[in-house]
């Protein structure tokens, strides 16, 4: 059975390398994103009241916006756990450090110094202000550089000791930036002031405000499409494929001549850079960066985002973020209101978003593992073990 | 020998040596520091050191629950933290609520007693619970699969923890007699000694049941290899559940002893303590009983000395610090101190 399902998984792979689906996923994506750029920017605010308040209230332009930062960063996170099969639980370090950077090279926390290049700020202000295009790379660069810190040294353990070192990685970083108000005697991050202002980001004849919902929400689909691309192109190039390989079989994959460290450090890398870039996003969502925002649940929502959706599979882990952000961010609110209201209940709906994740995590796991849109090869391993379910069997 | 052998033992004894200076490094550092400190101020240092210990004896009985079930399923049960601090919401309820004591006095102090027997039954009960439908199904799945449920499993206790407990920490009257008393200039509190009396009893007992019973033996036998312990007539589920019904009552304890000798619980206790506790048990070589108990003693230690002693990094660093050594000892003795080196099984 097992065997059946992977054959069937390879012929699809093997139409997957014919086609060039990964631009026409992509440019898919961008149409609906124009579309619903060109609904958010021209036509709501000519819809009458009534229909304006409950987009206001069901899907206001700042829920939308920060569900694509999720998105991002869960696409990064897909690339180490669904692609590569390490996990990863302590992606927020990523998040935090892109963060950061946004805060160190697009505002005027380093007073000491004056640097601008191609920036909004005016020239007058002090600290660092570099264009927020560039401070993309940098902060990905700086992402990817410390995944591949923490990740060699232990890239070479079984892959629960890892998931404890990624999970103490996550502790660390945002305890840094904590307490980073003096590091012998220098002020690294402001404490638990954080960051604010950062500079707004550059288009080409425009400043955008903090406020300009409907262009960052251009930008933040830009990114997104971007991301899309690579981790489709990825899948099928020569590295993507010795990810799945590894996640497959690390054994047999490193038999076949797949170089084991290099192939995981350049997952681990790619997917901290990614952090990276909605990191840097993030912080021009919302104008800042504050250190304790950065907690060990945001590394549990982007895992329950990849799970939910489907290990592996691009358009589950999309739509299991876009569902997951909005859930967390308006829907269980709003829908907890709804109910509240109808049937006069005073249920504080919010708080039982730790059972409902928890719970959505167990429950997965337990009946549905490889998530709601599912890729068919993963789906094959994941029950591998279901069909052997006699008594007797080897250790995997 | 072909030469590519040599290159490899080359490489080998090459990461060896930098492995070997680097530890000695760390430890001279480490001497540095301490003796530092020792001659600043001795009785700080002492003081620093028993209250270093007393949270150590605390991470052993949670450690303990780690190691157990990593050695028998490998399987990192992050709910069991949580499940500790289950026990310590259950201990103040049933002796400050259930049964209205909130000062030491003898009938407290039986209700003390009972609670230690009933915390210890419920959170084995529980864990028991956990096992069975939560990880039974996925003990043949790849490792990402139980990994993640025990990350849910987690959520949902913290959830229970949340509505049993509210929102923010509760502060609690210990029913234990209080009061201290000083060693020239160092003072121990008297819940020091009682965390001490209840926790070496637990951990000979754990240890007697592990090494000199017939259901010990079936652990063992179990964690070794499923398959042949089934052969020989071991009921590999049974013994399963046993484990964590062990670790489970270990956490229970350990809650009623939070409980009582801190005066506070919080439903996110359990995840720091946990963590702090995964890490002894990774200290000591995880699947050790021994090597828990010491990873505990000495995380303890550190963290009480970094936050007690004069110079040091202070409270605020105390994580950092404790995950960092972590990390380094992943990366360069991920057997733990006590742990043997195995070979993956294929």
């Amino acid at each position: 059975m097992a065997i059946e399902l992977r054959s069937k998984a390879m012929k699809k792979d093997k139409a997957l390398k014919k086609g060039t689906t990964q631009k026409q996923w992509t440019i898919g994506f961008l149409i609906a994103a124009a579309v619903i750029w060109t609904f958010y920017t021209f036509i709501m605010y000519r819809l009458p009241f009534e229909i304006q308040q409950v987009f206001q209230h069901w899907l206001p332009p700042t829920t939308v916006n920060e569900a694509l930062v999720w998105v991002i960063c869960a696409l990064g996170l897909n690339i180490v756990v669904g692609y590569a099969g390490l996990l990863d639980l302590g992606f927020v370090a990523f998040w935090a450090i892109g963060g950061y950077s946004a805060g160190w090279f697009m505002s005027a926390f380093f007073r000491q110094v004056n640097v601008h290049v191609l920036t909004t700020a005016k020239p007058e202000t002090p600290g660092i202000h570099l264009s927020f295009w560039a401070v993309i790379f940098i902060g990905g660069l700086i992402c990817a550089a410390f995944g591949i810190i923490i990740g060699a040294p232990t890239l070479r353990l079984k892959s629960d000791y890892l998931a404890l070192v990624t999970l103490g990685f996550g502790e660390i970083i945002p305890q840094v930036f904590t307490n980073g108000e003096n590091i012998a005697g220098f002020n690294m991050s402001n404490g638990t002031k954080g960051i604010s202002p950062v500079d707004n980001i550059g288009v080409p004849g425009k400043a955008l405000g903090p406020f300009d919902f409907s262009w960052k929400f251009f930008i933040f689909a830009l990114l997104t499409a971007m991301m899309i691309f690579v981790s489709l192109r990825l899948r099928k190039g020569r590295l993507g494929r010795a990810w799945l390989a590894i996640r497959e079989d690390e054994l047999a994959a490193s038999m076949m001549g797949v170089p084991l460290m290099r192939t995981k450090l350049s997952a681990y890398a790619v997917g901290a850079f990614t952090g990276g870039i909605g990191g840097v996003a993030f912080a021009t969502h919302v104008n800042g960066v504050f250190a304790d925002r950065f907690n060990f649940s945001i590394s549990i929502i982007l895992l329950a985002m990849v799970v939910l959706g489907g290990m592996g599979n691009v358009w589950g882990v999309m739509v299991g973020a876009l569902l997951v952000a909005w859930v967390n961010s308006t829907g269980l609110p709003s829908l907890g209101e709804l109910v509240n209201t109808t049937f006069g209940l005073d249920i504080n709906f919010p708080s039982y978003n730790f059972l409902l994740f928890g719970g959505v995590l167990i429950l997965m796991m337990l009946f549905k593992r490889e998530g709601m849109i599912p890729e068919s090869r993963l789906k094959a391993i994941l029950h591998e073990a279901d069909d052997t379910s006699s008594n007797l069997g080897g250790h995997h | 020998m072909s030469i590519f052998a040599k290159g490899y033992q080359a490489r080998k004894v090459r990461r060896l040596y930098l492995e070997r200076s680097l530890g000695a490094i760390a430890t001279v550092l480490i001497l540095f520091w301490l003796t530092i400190n020792f001659i600043k101020s001795p009785s700080q240092f002492f003081q620093a050191s028993i209250i270093g210990l007393s949270n150590g004896v605390l991470y052993a009985l949670i450690a303990l629950g780690y190691t157990l079930v990593y050695g028998i399923i490998e399987l990192i049960n992050f709910a069991h933290g949580d499940l500790f601090m289950l026990g310590a919401v259950f201990s103040a309820n049933f002796i400050a609520i259930w049964f209205g004591k909130s000062a030491s006095n003898p009938g407290a102090w039986l209700v003390f007693a009972g609670c230690l027997v009933a915390v210890m039954s419920v959170s084995a009960g529980v864990n028991v619970g956990i096992e069975r439908f939560a990880y039974r199904k996925l003990r043949r799945a790849p490792k990402l699969a139980p990994l993640i449920t025990a990350v849910g499993v987690s959520f949902v206790l913290q959830f229970i923890g949340l509505r049993w407990n509210g929102s923010g920490p509760k502060t609690w009257n210990s029913v234990l007699p209080p009061g201290q008393f000083e060693i020239s200039g160092v003072t121990i509190a008297y819940t020091t000694l009682y965390a001490i009396a209840i926790t070496v009893p637990l951990l000979i007992l754990m240890t007697w049941i592990v090494t000199r019973t017939r259901q010990g033996k079936a652990m063992r036998a179990t964690a070794q290899d499923q398959d042949a312990a089934r052969l020989m007539g071991i009921n590999v589920d049974r013994t399963i559940s046993f484990t964590f019904a062990l670790g489970g009552a270990l956490a229970g304890a350990a809650g009623l002893i939070f409980q009582q000798t801190r005066g506070l619980t919080s439903y996110n206790l359990g995840y720091q303590l946990g963590l702090i506790a995964f890490t002894s048990a990774v200290m000591g070589g995880i699947g050790s009983l021994q090597g828990a108990v010491l990873g505990a003693l000495l995380i303890g230690l550190i963290q009480g000395l970094n936050d007690g002693l004069p110079i040091g990094l202070g409270q605020q660093w105390s994580q950092t610090v404790v995950f960092s050594i972590l990390i380094l000892l992943m990366a360069f003795r991920p057997t733990g101190l006590l742990g043997k080196p195995v070979t993956e099984k294929v």
